[in-house]
């Protein structure tokens, strides 16, 4: 893996534009079919502009997930709907890259519409996991993560509904965060799940990761959800944990753990109190009902905001016109993917009248008793460690037939999305070879703790030093 | 319980076509997560509010003020099809 | 005063006709739409040339809202007499219609800004009061072409975004309403109230677009759109009455069902297709908090201005003026101004040291009413032509002129007719016309008599007693009631003796 700093002395060494090409080289041939479009003739040539550029990030290529509008750059988020669309304006994320001197070299896989755990649902073929190429990298940022698990790239955007940052941040061995909900604007993010989504940023190592968010955190107009203020968050990158009290939801640890994942997660929490810090277990009752809560919310949602999808102003259109909405019928039916379309159907179901109160009243309410079980987790403790997934990254094909095993996977997930809290994941060992993430999770706007906690724990274990051999 | 009926008025609410040999499937796989989802009926919600909002933002406007606008080409640029500057949809009815 | 629909007046009972209405009104005096920064006066310009990723809903764009777009809808609220909530919040309304760009609409559901208001309007026996249930804010959607002309027989659809997202306030009626002319007339007022809040050009087009639910006593209700003009839902309603009516007389069944009302042709059809079942699945809007206006409604009923039905109030009390008179002067702001505007320069001239209190001449408010109610707007409205055509200072000079019996009234008219027609001012018309009055005005009469009748005051003037002027100048001015300026009389005076 490359980190940022090794990138910037290159620079010096040579000139961005010789980084950004050996950079879009290394992309092209990729074995993990990370990217799905690379800015080829636009990163060279930003590259060259960016020269004596003084921004934190000058030079520095960085990818960006295919559901994050890039102006001139085809976005596609790895759906047959949106093929061919190249936005005319760029999210407010890649403005702050843009001044920060980044060079965006290309927009990497997902699945479809961010709907996944597996980046297997992507149209442009699945992502492979860098450690084992039979394996999936996770989703839905698994190009993302796979791009920097594979050295092609130091740093890579991903966005985060109900875990996907960190659950391919987990499976690919590279650091993660799903920021508090508004602390990055989400404007030009392509919505699957609003209310739950953050776009979050991922690197090799935690300081990196912290860089990164501190150029793309802040507020946005144009974004109602954003807060306000401006925070420097590399200042938390402060090797010191003593007197942090930790807090460790058993619930988390529960059904169809993986016994390494849980060694793992327990060994880093007393790696943590031998450095200072102290732990006690706590109680989230409500964990359970997270996944089932998280989906109907995150369906609705999306049925509505995929709504928009119909060929007219954007994306695929088909040959013949019927009238209007059997037009429409079709291009969607023949746009999305098998997962898209179940969201979809879904989600509209959950919805419609009749069965609204039922599913979708419920589940808010239900997010309701999480976000209040994460009140009181957090009342006495400064942070909570858990398990990030459950397992390590399974076999490509293994769960993509049956939809419900696949959603089981984000168990550990989604809660923190629910609650809209901040949590970073993090390599805490490994099993058989492949990597195992650890997540802390922390107060609304503390991103600093989290931050400081991760930080001392990579100080003080050597996982993020480990890369797969990529040949 | 969803029937390939159901299944076929969502797919018209949602405007997607389904294929009369996919309903069958359909059904099946909706039924089995709209079960799981069914757990959420153990849960006492009595008095509780529902999350609309996960932090409380109230009165977030922006002034009356004009922005650039796109210019027509960037407007219609993606479209695939389009007449005189309008994008080109089919008929109504 | 009928409350709501309480009284029904015979003449409706045969076939109980109720009318709900549904007003889209823009509120095109902002500057931008409600949720981007877009501008607003794109009514001469291309298609798609007013729009931005958030407008054309396009992927990854959010809405922020327009804070003036709020303040202006609870102006209007407040101004129909509308409950503010405390607190209002936006939802999705999600269909899918090709002006529709994300496939949702932001509009408003279970918390509207203002609700259970009410207008009073002229109604057959006095006045009669339509409830209204909400007032809530919305996105409008662009526009659409149906190439080939209409509806039923377009090829395609052509889309102009330009619309799209313009401030709507959607005005929803009880169904109070009892006949087509009564629909004319609540929409009228409703103008006319807009007009006052200064928040709506209504002149613009689709500034006020209707939807009207209807249905007769034992019947279905249809609802009919695409009504753009007050004159149009009249002529919608009477063809869905007759249409309903005959329907029912046949034995027949009315369905409920949305129509289209083609304006061309004067006849509503059915839009029945397979959208019928609607299920809008509403839901809050995530991507905008909610917002709380308890704190709003009285800064901004402190500003709001003076309203049609206490500004006829006013003219009846402070000017003496006939009630109806009163009416057709404030039924339109614009009228109401030039009236006052007219009032307060014509008692100027005549009585120029006077305070603005004790100075406005009932005689000439009288007067002015007249002449602008009965005589400008008729003419006006026969020409199709706006108040703005005529000038203030002509309408000074003409009263003037007709005031002081120079002119005849027939004249008077004539000179109205020909400013609108061909333009130029009174005195110009006057004297290219030849309109004084033949054998001089009453002025030259009076002084003449006065002269006559007063032979001791005339000798005392020549014997150099210059005070006895103002003796005849008195008896002149009593003599033409005020009608003469006294600096002229004066002159006049010592010219004849
Ligand atoms: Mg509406
Ligand atoms: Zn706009």
């Amino acid at each position: 893996m490359i980190t940022v700093s090794q990138t910037l002395e290159a620079i010096k060494d040579s000139s961005a534009e010789e980084v950004v090409s050996q950079c879009i080289e290394r992309i092209e041939n990729s074995k993990f079919n990370t990217f799905i479009t690379v800015a080829k003739d636009s990163a060279p040539e930003a590259a060259r502009k960016a020269e004596g550029h003084t921004g934190p990030l000058a030079g520095v290529p960085i990818a960006i997930k295919d559901n994050i509008s890039t102006r001139g750059i085809q976005t596609t988020c790895a759906s047959k709907i949106l093929g061919g669309y190249v936005p005319p304006y760029d999210a407010h994320v890649i403005e702050r890259l843009k001044a920060a001197g980044a060079i965006i070299v290309g927009k990497v896989n997902m699945d479809e519409f961010a709907m996944g755990t597996s980046t297997e649902s992507s149209y442009y073929g699945p992502t492979l996991n860098p450690w084992d190429p039979e394996r999936v990298p996770g989703g839905s940022s698994g190009g993302s993560a796979a791009t920097v698990a594979a050295g092609e790239v130091p740093l890579s955007l991903g966005s985060d509904t109900g875990g996907s940052v960190r659950c391919p941040a987990s499976f690919c061995g590279v650091v993660g965060l799903k920021p508090t909900y508004g602390v990055i604007s989400r404007y030009g993010l392509i919505s699957y799940a609003n209310s739950l989504e953050q776009i979050g940023p991922i690197a090799s190592n935690v300081g990196d990761m912290t860089l990164l968010f501190n150029v793309i955190a802040g507020h946005d107009p144009r974004d109602s959800t954003s807060v306000a203020g401006e925070k420097d968050y590399t200042k938390a990158l402060v090797n010191d944990v003593k007197g942090l009290t930790i807090g460790v939801p058993k619930e988390y640890f529960g059904e169809g753990i993986d016994q390494a994942v849980e060694k793992s997660v327990w060994d880093g929490v007393h790696r943590l109190e031998d450095l200072g810090a102290s732990w006690q277990e706590v109680e989230m009752p409500h964990t359970k009902y997270a996944l089932a809560a998280y989906y109907v919310i995150a369906m609705s949602e999306a049925s509505s905001n995929l709504a928009r999808f119909d060929g007219m102003r954007y994306g695929l259109r088909l040959e013949k016109d019927h009238d209007w909405h059997t037009t429409y019928s079709e291009i969607r039916a023949q746009g999305f993917g098998e997962e898209v379309k179940r969201r979809i159907l879904l989600g509209t179901y959950a919805l419609s009248a009749g069965y609204m109160d039922k599913y979708y009243i419920k589940a808010l309410k239900v997010r309701t008793l999480i976000r209040q079980d994460f009140e009181r987790a957090l009342k006495d403790t400064d942070v909570l460690i858990a398990p990030t997934m459950p397992t390590p990254a399974f076999k490509l094909s293994e769960k993509i037939s049956d939809p419900l095993t696949l959603y089981m996977a984000d168990v550990n997930t989604v809660p923190i999305n629910l609650a809209g809290v901040p949590s970073v994941s993090l390599p805490c060992g490994f099993s058989d070879g492949l990597p195992i993430g650890l997540q802390i999770m922390g107060k609304h706007f503390d991103e600093e703790t989290v931050i400081r906690t991760a930080y001392t724990f990579e100080q003080n274990t050597d996982f993020h030093t480990k890369a797969p051999e990529v040949v | 319980m969803i029937t390939t009926k159901d299944v076929e008025h969502i797919g018209w609410l949602a405007r997607l076509k389904i294929e009369e040999e996919q309903l069958e499937g359909y059904a099946g796989q909706m039924n089995s997560v709209l079960d799981y989802f069914g757990q959420l009926d153990e849960v006492d919600t009595e008095g509780v509010e529902p999350t609309y909002h996960v932090l409380e933002m109230n009165n977030v406007f922006r002034d009356d003020e004009v922005t650039d606008c796109l210019t027509q080409d960037e407007a219609i640029g993606n479209a695939p099809r389009t007449q005189d500057g309008y994008f080109k949809a089919p008929r109504i009815i | 005063m009928r409350e709501g629909s309480l009284k029904l007046r015979p003449y409706l009972d045969e076939v109980g006709v109720m009318i709900g209405l549904e007003i889209h009104v823009q509120l095109n005096k902002l500057n931008t739409k409600i949720f981007c920064g877009c501008p607003l006066d794109y009514h001469d310009d291309e298609p798609n040339t007013h729009t931005c990723p958030v407008c054309l809903g396009l992927p990854g764009s959010l809405p922020v809202i327009n804070r003036k777009s709020v303040e202006y809808s609870i102006k209007v609220g407040l101004a129909l007499n509308c409950t503010i909530e405390e607190h209002t919040q936006f939802y999705r309304k999600n269909y899918y219609y090709p002006d529709l760009p994300k496939g949702f609409q932001i509009t408003q559901y279970d918390y509207p800004i203002a609700s259970n208001g009410y207008i009073n309007i002229e109604g057959e026996d006095g006045e009669i009061r339509i409830r209204i249930n909400r007032a809530h804010m919305e996105e409008d959607p662009g526009r659409l072409v149906h190439e080939g002309g209409s509806i039923e027989r377009s090829k395609h659809t052509l889309i102009d975004y330009n619309r799209s997202g313009v401030a709507l306030l959607e005005i929803v009626t009880e169904p109070d309403i009892r006949s087509p002319k009564e629909a004319r007339r609540f929409l009228d007022k409703l103008r006319n109230i807009l007009g006052y809040l200064d928040v709506v050009d209504t002149t613009l087009e689709g500034s006020m677009r209707v939807d009207a639910n209807i249905s007769l006593s034992g019947g279905s209700r249809s609802e009919v759109k695409n009504i753009s003009s007050h004159k149009g839902a009249e002529r919608a309603l009477l063809f869905e009455i007759v249409r309903q009516k005959n329907l029912l007389r046949r034995g027949g069944k009315v369905v409920q069902e949305t129509r289209h009302f083609d304006e061309a042709r004067g006849v509503t059809v059915s839009l029945r297709t397979k959208e019928e079942a609607h299920d809008y699945r509403y839901f809050p809007e995530a991507d905008l908090g909610p917002i709380k206006v308890a704190d709003w409604a009285p800064g901004i009923k402190a500003t709001l201005p003076e309203l049609p039905d206490a500004r006829r109030e006013r003219f009846v009390s402070l000017y003496g003026i006939t009630d109806d008179h009163a009416k057709s002067l404030t039924s339109e702001k614009q009228v109401a101004d030039f009236y006052e505007e007219v009032v307060i320069k014509c008692s100027n001239y005549y009585k120029p040291d006077e305070s603005i209190d004790d100075y406005i001449q009932l005689d000439i408010a009288h007067f002015a009413a007249v002449w602008i109610a009965d005589e400008l707007k008729g003419q006006l409205n026969f020409r199709n032509l706006n108040i703005d055509s005529f000038k203030v200072k002509d309408m000074v000079s003409l009263i003037k002129l007709i005031h002081e019996n120079k002119i005849t009234e027939q004249s008077g008219k004539e000179v109205i007719r020909t400013i609108l027609d061909d333009g130029g001012s009174p005195d110009e018309v006057v004297a290219a016309k030849g309109l004084l009055k033949a054998g001089g005005d009453i002025v030259t009469t009076a002084v003449k008599e006065v002269i006559a009748e007063n032979p001791q005051a005339v000798e005392d003037y020549r014997s150099g007693k210059q005070e006895a002027v103002n003796f005849l100048m008195g008896q002149v001015m009593k003599k033409t009631r005020g009608r003469a300026g006294a600096k002229e009389v004066r002159e006049m005076i010592i010219q004849r003796i």
